[in-house]
């Protein structure tokens, strides 16, 4: 393995990082609006009041554009996979192509045959059809994350597969372990509810714009009552979801809760780091990240983790170099036992073809006893804290979510309470919150993802496949060209979409 | 119930699917034909905005036709997904920066501050056309053509003495692109023009559906003008490179020992080996001459039917012809017995049921798409209709 060309690795990661990053700025809306649009023309066909289709056809029009621009950036993802993470697409394709393959058939059909029906349908079917295909395409969105989400948790916690030695990959052997999957579900409702956050907060924060400059003051008082009472419920189901996700990571990743909270040294009733700022190294911990302020809140990272407010979390070290108290093998024995496994793999593959049954039976099952460690072995002979995440990273993506979490559900406790007392027109300091709370629910959006996925690194399947072993073989400068071009032509894109979305509000409803 | 299938029926089963959603692909691509027609078509910009709006209603149908291509193809042959995409670089990438920047035009194009100006989304719809259709045209020849790649799944435990741990590798620096000038047996020739012929095919296709949908007798005109020398193109290329296919050294496999080999004129063995498949191909044909002929001499509007679903089932024998009757569907020609067959490229038995089942959701899929369709086109769209349209391109 000394052929690693770390830097066709890193700009493969670049590349998926950026395309992701991109794609999920308009995602989020997308998943959110869709149901708000459709609540509102759900009123509007109860009611009758030509208002109400005044007022959905205008987040109508702000989602379509924002619509087309999520699905151009969203191609490329999914191809990806194949583009530039081929050995991946191999060596679990036959688990992690399901998936990919049912979002089309289920979800992006019905997102796009109603999508037709909703922006154009109007005077062409009913009433009720239209209501119908209103609410199909927020459900095909849904769906569509639904299926995303499965695919991601399982890389997360890979189930329902074995390793089929003789096909070299590994095949799906239970569905329904793959879709129930436990990260897979408690990432699907938390990445759901949080992204019905940021279209709350869009749909509040331009509504409260407009209060301000007492502007469609009647589309901007419906949408903000539906906006905040839909963010009120989506802030509360986060932090619900949130919280469950704490035990999913501390049970299947520790070490990315480690990265998380930056703890560098295990230890029992573990205190939660409520804000920290990182400081200088210490040349004698070189691999130790430490804080030069930080506000703790004792128990509460055990309790988190693990229900219990005296429980052990392990931190980076014990991972790396192992605790035996606590039964923790290091990362060190992890990679021998892993590099056991892949030489007994080929040892097995090179007896079958010579016909030696007797070695081929020794070798698979030394193969197969080491098999939870196989991923490791990818390291034999390297330095171990190369299976560490960016700590730092990790740490201030995970705290500026949670801040900006609670940030936003106090912001909608506020709303909705003042709109109960009928005072809210008048509370222009809270409504200005509103508007700049936008591009904040943005940020704290990213910030999840980045949470999730460079807490997670080097693992593209955890413990099975890091990212070293699942690029494809091209080079480096192909990655380099097509990165800049996604970065030029999604920026232009982004720059269009904001000054047309911006124009839109700035226009109103006013035809 | 298909837990009751062999894994050779199961394979066979997912590559009938897989060429059925690259046929209705190979179909919707007249909305890029459209889209490199709305100069030619439309003389003011009235008449443009009638055209971008009857492609707008449709294009999604042909971008979600190729995601879920990609996705089906992932999932049933995952040992292609790796292969091609990973090592056909470039041409994927070009194929889906065409699609990346069609994604945002309709919606963009008209639009107050949308940053480029209309002309730059027009051009952008117009780049989709042209490389969407001609590069996929492209891509789809390889598979008769064949690639320089190789595969060797040791490469995951036998790094240290293969030297690298990726099993799948490209043996060209151009990553696909050499398709247009590999001169082995003249490939370029055979690859370039099956691009050429799907590009012309896309315009055909659009020309008829603007001569059934618009209700502007102008633009039906300028449809017909142009529809005879785009149906004439597309048949010289056509039949040129598909006769060419029939004479082809083709990629065969023995269904003893799995070895691939090259047998002469493999394709029309096939063909003739396969009867049901020859008479769809015939069909086909027949069907794409048919409409061509109803709507150039008996100036009827119903023409794209004929055509539309002749093309549907000449592109469905083609695939039938590259993966079924011991027929490697994506050769090597660095290294013939590296070739994918739907037998070595194909995902467990297991996926392949439970993904079957899945597949019973497609006939729900195609029901609603046909409804919505209906409903949308069931009167021709005029310059008022347009006009009218709060949410027109």
């Amino acid at each position: 393995m000394e052929s690693i060309d770390w830097s066709l690795i890193n700009w493969s990661r670049a590349q998926f990082a950026l395309t992701a990053m991109y794609h999920w700025i308009f995602v989020p809306l997308t998943l959110g609006i869709t149901f708000i649009i459709a609540f509102m023309e759900s009123i509007y066909v109860k009611t009758q009041d030509p208002k109400w289709k005044e007022i959905t056809k205008f987040w109508m029009g702000v989602f379509g554009v924002n619509f087309a621009i999520g699905v151009a950036t969203g191609i490329i993802l999914e191809f990806e996979f194949g583009t530039n993470w081929s050995n991946y697409s191999w060596f679990v394709g036959d688990i992690f192509g399901a998936p990919l393959a049912i979002e089309g058939i289920m979800a992006f059909f019905m997102e796009s045959t109603f999508i037709a029906i909703m922006f154009f349908g109007w005077n062409k079917v009913s009433q009720k059809v239209h209501l119908l295909s209103t609410w199909l395409v927020a459900i095909g969105s849904n769906l569509s994350a639904l299926w995303i989400l499965v695919a991601n948790g399982w890389m997360q916690n890979p189930i329902g597969m074995h390793f089929n030695p003789d096909t070299m990959r590994n095949e799906m052997d239970n569905f329904w372990e793959v879709l129930l999957n436990p990260v897979a579900a408690n990432k699907f409702v938390h990445t759901l509810v949080s992204s019905y956050i940021v279209a709350a907060v869009f749909v509040a924060g331009i509504s409260a714009w407009y209060l301000l400059k007492n502007k469609n003051v009647i589309l901007a008082k419906r949408s903000i009552i539906i906006a905040s009472v839909f963010g009120l419920a989506a802030s509360l189901a986060t932090f619900l979801t949130g919280d469950e996700s704490a035990r999913v990571v501390a049970k299947y990743q520790p070490m990315k809760l480690a990265a998380m909270e930056g703890l560098y040294d295990g230890q029992q009733s573990a205190p939660l780091i409520a804000l920290g700022l990182f400081g200088e190294r210490d040349p004698q911990q070189p691999n130790k990240e430490n804080f030069a302020l930080e506000i703790e809140i004792p128990n509460a990272l055990s309790y988190l983790a693990f229900l219990d407010p005296d429980a052990f979390v392990p931190g980076i070290r014990d991972l790396v170099h192992g605790n035996k108290k606590q039964n923790i093998p290091s990362y060190e024995e992890r990679i021998a036992l892993g590099k056991k496994s892949i030489d007994g793999l080929a040892a097995y593959k090179k007896a079958k073809k010579a016909g030696d049954e007797v070695a081929a039976a020794k070798n698979l099952k030394i193969f197969e006893d080491n098999f939870e460690h196989f991923g490791y072995g990818y390291y034999f002979g390297k330095d171990p804290h190369l299976l560490v995440p960016n700590v730092k990273m990790s740490f201030y993506s995970f705290h500026t979510m949670v801040i900006l979490g609670t940030h936003f559900l106090i912001l909608f406790i506020l709303l909705v309470y003042f709109m109960y007392k009928n005072k809210l027109p008048k509370m222009r300091w809270l409504l200005w919150i509103a508007v700049w709370t936008i591009p904040l629910a943005y940020v704290a959006t990213e910030a999840g993802w980045v949470v999730a996925e460079v807490g997670r690194q080097p693992w593209v399947i955890q413990d099975l496949m890091p990212n070293l072993v699942a690029v494809s073989k091209i080079d480096t400068y192909s990655v380099q060209i097509t990165f800049f071009l996604f970065l030029v032509v999604f920026t232009i894109l982004l720059i269009a979409d904001i000054k047309i979305i911006l124009h839109k509000i700035k226009k109103g409803n006013k035809h | 119930m298909f837990e009751q299938l062999s894994y050779l029926q199961l394979q066979q089963y997912w590559w009938a699917i897989i060429s059925l959603l690259g046929a209705l692909l190979v179909f919707l691509l007249f909305v890029q034909g459209g889209q490199t027609l709305i100069y030619s078509i439309g003389k003011t910009d009235d008449e443009r905005k009638i055209i971008i709006n009857i492609l707008g209603r449709k294009w999604e149908f042909t971008f979600t036709t190729l995601v879920t291509f990609g996705g089906a193809f992932f999932a049933s042959f995952p040992l292609f997904y790796s292969t091609s995409f990973g090592g056909a670089y470039w041409v994927w990438m070009a194929i889906l920066f065409a699609f990346i920047i069609q994604a945002v035009s309709y919606e963009y194009r008209t639009k107050v501050g949308n940053f480029l100006g209309a002309k730059t989304y027009e051009i952008f719809l117009y780049i989709n056309g042209l490389l969407g259709s001609i590069l996929l045209g492209t891509a789809v020849s390889t598979f008769f053509t064949g690639s320089q790649f190789s595969v060797n799944k040791m490469n995951i435990v036998d790094f240290e003495n293969t030297g690298s741990s990726i099993i799948s590798a490209w043996q060209t620096p151009f990553h696909g692109l050499e398709a247009l000038w590999t001169l082995e047996n003249l490939a370029f020739l055979q690859n370039i023009t099956l691009g050429l012929a799907v590009f012309f095919l896309a315009r055909t296709l659009a020309l008829q559906y603007f001569i059934k949908s618009i209700d502007h007798q102008e633009l039906v005109n300028r449809s017909k003008q142009k529809l005879k020398i785009n149906a004439a193109i597309f048949l010289v290329f056509f039949l040129f490179w598909f006769i060419r296919l029939l004479l082809l050294k083709g990629f065969a496999v023995n269904p003893e020992t799995k070895e691939v080999f090259l047998e002469t004129n493999k394709y029309l063995h096939n063909y003739l080996e396969m009867p049901v498949v020859l008479i769809l191909l015939l069909i086909g044909l027949i069907g794409v001459l048919w409409g061509l002929y109803r709507s150039l001499f008996a100036s009827s509007e119903n023409g794209i039917w004929f055509t539309g679903i002749g093309t549907v089932l000449t592109v469905l024998t083609l695939f039938f012809v590259a993966g079924y009757n011991n027929t490697a569907f994506y050769p090597s020609t660095f290294n013939l017995q590296d070739s994918l067959t739907i037998e070595n490229a194909s995902s467990s038995k297991f996926t392949l049921i439970a993904m079957s089942y899945v597949s019973l959701m497609v006939p729900f899929v195609l029901a609603y798409i046909v409804y919505a369709w209906r409903k949308m086109d069931a009167s021709k769209i005029s310059q008022e209709e347009v006009n009218a349209d709060g949410h027109a391109y």
